[in-house]
């Protein structure tokens, strides 16, 4: 299951769903906001996201890694909305038998999160400044 | 052709607003954005971006047909 949240994450919550008595291993990411961003120190992040499509774009990743990766199950959760440094700003939890196909799948799908979720932030400064990560100097797609 | 526009993240900024309908002749969705970043002076070349309609995601030549929502999606930055 793939959520866009707009209230905190809850790591002990996000991970009952994924209980399983036949994983032997449970691997979870966890992003988090950083106060500091190419040397400039950041107070704050707003989060928005296109939800309808983000969803559906989260959800092919899952089945993707569900189908590269030999796992039982795997979650994914983003905030939305105003976060401060240490907030918890995304969550992956992936189930499997054994360890090595579930830090696989966990690290599949918040690298392919990252590339193809409509989901954007703007970065508050401590100079008053502020500006969307990636919005300026991204690459071209074409 | 009437459509519906989504505007996220630089773009909602840079426009003012989130949301709006419009009439155009454009025939495709580089078409309909080359004729708003014209029109509103937005920054980012069609190139950075990915073009949706009805919330999935679509190639710029996509044909647009009346009553579409259609959203132009800058550089991600989730996670």
């Amino acid at each position: 299951m793939f959520s866009i949240l707009d209230t905190a994450l809850d790591p002990a919550q996000l991970r009952c769903a994924l209980k399983d008595d036949g994983a032997g291993a449970f691997a979870s990411f966890e992003g988090r906001v950083r106060n500091v961003n190419d040397g400039r120190s950041v107070l704050s992040l707003d989060y928005e996201a296109y939800t309808p499509l983000a969803e559906k774009e989260g959800e092919r990743i899952l089945a993707e890694a569900r189908a590269k990766f030999p796992i039982l199950s795997a979650a994914c959760a983003q905030r939305t909305g105003a976060l401060a440094p240490g907030d918890l700003a995304v969550w992956v939890g992936v189930t499997a038998a054994h360890r090595s196909a579930a830090f696989d799948a966990c690290r599949y799908v918040i690298d392919e999160l990252k590339k193809r979720v409509p989901v954007w932030k703007r970065e508050h400064y401590a100079d008053g400044s502020s500006g969307w990560v990636n919005s300026a100097t991204g690459e071209p797609r074409a | 052709m009437n459509l519906r526009i989504q505007y996220f993240a630089v773009l909602r900024e840079q426009r003012g607003l989130a949301e709006e309908r419009l009439s155009t002749g454009a025939k495709t969705a580089a078409e309909l954005y080359a004729e708003l970043r014209e029109r509103h002076g937005f920054t980012l070349p069609g190139e950075y971006l990915r073009a949706a309609v009805n919330e999935e995601f679509v190639p710029w030549s996509a044909a647009l047909r009346d009553g579409d929502a259609v959203a132009f999606l800058p550089p991600v930055a989730g996670g």
